[in-house]
């Protein structure tokens, strides 16, 4: 068996001339809840989408389960951040989480009763099944997020990479998504989120890698995520400023622009 | 209505008809535009193929055109990939620059046939009844009937065998890659699509409302439509209802057929949305 579930070495990824990531190295254990946090820039999104090999890193290499992504494409799911799409697309809840099961389906063949049934099993499970049929744009912030997550269970991965899931949603959501990833711990999955707020760092998640284009810190939480390493990981940016949540709201914006 | 009458209004259908299945997709990757660029820069395919063959009615000209659809899409991508030049400005740089030299082309080497600018720009519908197709003596009606519909059947065909791939490409293209549908191949073979689809509906309406009749009721059905299905199933019928209501404003007013259409598919636009400003809700199937 296999107990490191991701292992990336020597990662670096730049944009033209500026680097965003610079020479990363973790490997993930098997079953763990790991947060990505660090300041706006700091290349989080980056790392999730270099693992998934939507951007081509300068030098570096990934490996999920010992393998390179694209042999093992199907135990890895992605939930991009909710701002990625255009929410106006003329499509229903159902419809967007049963897109989950396309790569199992490969070309051409469509989805039938099976794959209707998976994905309200995975809508009932958020607590979403009444807004199947409902327009995406009809919905609220915490309910694309939750549809976008029951399209990352009807995947059935081993490995869940999320981007920012927290990020803007109501706290009857953020309620349902913490127990939805101790659910998923608990049944021996792993799970890799960008996430934002400090403050509840801790309580959500078991692991932790603290990032500024370098990796400033990386593992469990109880050992990691300390003031000191805070501090270097949000480098001038003064600590207890970074913990309200009025200037989470306004670094969103800036990100988001970006 | 006579026969050859007969034969330009199903010729209008046909063509906006095609036009407004891969529209569909072109206004929902917010690409409109692409459309106008590939209608215009084909030109340039078309002539050198021209020069080729001398031959105005080869199939050399279809293969050049859509080789030139392609290409223009490639240019485009490169130029925006450098991050120097935003994607609206490469899309004008480009299909101006192989739009001018299908034009200078035509009209240094090929004024004499009927590729001639006017037709380029506006087509020539009311003229496709006299180009026939004989087979030993017997007729089988206009050339662009066969050209049309065979393109037409590639849309359809093209629609509803990669209907899940076309749909998840546009939505999410980062998932669909992440699920090894490869997003790229979709958007060329689209964009391939797009470029036979336009070189068809060239000949009829012209180039430059080759891209009203793409975009336009595709629009009007997204005001009007939440699922794609809907909103495929409701541009086709706008496409068709334009192509008859144009035809028949055109020869009440005698006026410009190709004209007619786009008025009349802006029209329908036009009454479409003030209908949604006011809030009527949108159509449940």
């Amino acid at each position: 068996m296999y107990n490191k579930a991701l292992e990336v070495n020597s990662l670096t990824v730049a944009y033209h001339d500026n680097p965003v990531l610079w020479d990363i190295n973790v490997s993930v254990p098997e079953g763990v809840l790991m947060g990505i946090v660090g300041p706006n820039g700091a290349g989080k999104s980056t790392f999730i989408k270099s693992v998934l090999g939507l951007i081509k890193p300068v030098a570096g290499s990934t490996k999920i389960y010992g393998k390179p992504y694209k042999e093992i494409r199907k135990k890895v799911a992605y939930v991009p951040q909710r701002g990625s799409v255009d929410w106006d697309f003329p499509t229903t809840v159902l419809d967007v989480v049963t897109m989950g099961l396309y790569g199992d389906l490969g070309w051409i063949k469509r989805p039938g009763k099976k794959e209707k049934e998976t994905a309200l099993y995975a809508l009932d499970k958020l607590g979403m099944e009444q807004y199947k049929n409902r327009q995406i744009s009809m919905l609220s912030g915490g309910q694309q997020q939750r549809t976008f997550l029951a399209r990352a269970l009807v995947q059935k991965a081993d490995l869940y990479l999320m981007d920012e899931p927290f990020q803007g949603v109501d706290a009857f959501t953020e309620k349902i998504i913490v127990n939805l990833l101790k659910e998923l711990k608990r049944e021996g999955k792993t799970i890799v989120a960008v996430h934002h707020d400090l403050e509840t760092v801790s309580e959500y998640f078991d692991w932790v890698m603290m990032l500024n284009t370098r990796c400033i810190a990386f593992g469990p939480c109880e050992d990691i995520f300390v003031g000191e390493n805070i501090k270097k990981t949000y480098c001038n940016q003064p600590v207890y400023s970074l913990v309200t949540k009025n200037n989470f709201k306004n670094s969103y914006v800036s990100e988001e622009r970006v | 209505m006579n026969n050859a009458q007969m034969e330009i209004l199903i010729l209008a259908i046909l063509t906006s008809l095609t036009c407004t299945l891969c529209g569909t997709f072109l206004v929902l990757r917010k690409m409109a535009m692409m459309s106008d660029a590939i209608s215009h820069s084909i030109l340039a395919g078309i002539a050198v193929a021209y020069l080729y063959t001398k031959n105005i009615h080869s199939p050399l000209l279809i293969i050049g055109a859509t080789i030139t659809g392609l290409l223009t899409v490639a240019l485009v991508e490169v130029l925006k990939n450098t991050n120097l030049v935003s994607e609206d400005s490469a899309i004008g740089l480009i299909f101006t620059a192989l739009f001018s030299i299908g034009i200078i082309i035509i009209s240094k080497y090929a004024h004499n046939v009927h590729l001639d600018t006017d037709a380029v720009l506006l087509g020539e519908i009311a003229f496709a009844p006299f180009r026939r197709l004989n087979i030993g003596n017997i007729d089988f009606g206009p050339k662009a009937f066969y050209i049309i519909g065979s393109i037409l059947i590639l849309n359809i065909l093209f629609i509803s065998l990669f209907y899940k791939e076309l749909k998840i490409s546009t939505f999410d293209p980062a998932l669909a890659f992440a699920l090894g549908i490869t997003p790229g191949i979709v958007h060329y073979g689209l964009m391939g699509v797009v470029s036979i689809t336009a070189i068809g509906a060239f000949d009829t309406v012209g180039s430059i409302l080759v891209v009203a009749l793409m975009t336009v009721p595709p629009l009007t059905a997204y005001l009007l439509t939440n699922k794609l299905k809907h909103m495929i199933l409701v541009s086709g019928i706008l496409g068709i209802l334009t192509g008859v209501i144009g035809y028949h404003v055109a020869s009440l007013l005698d006026v410009s057929i190709s004209g007619s259409m786009a008025s009349v598919a802006g029209l329908i636009f036009a009454i479409a949305f003030i209908v949604k400003v006011i809030g009527v809700k949108p159509l449940n199937f």
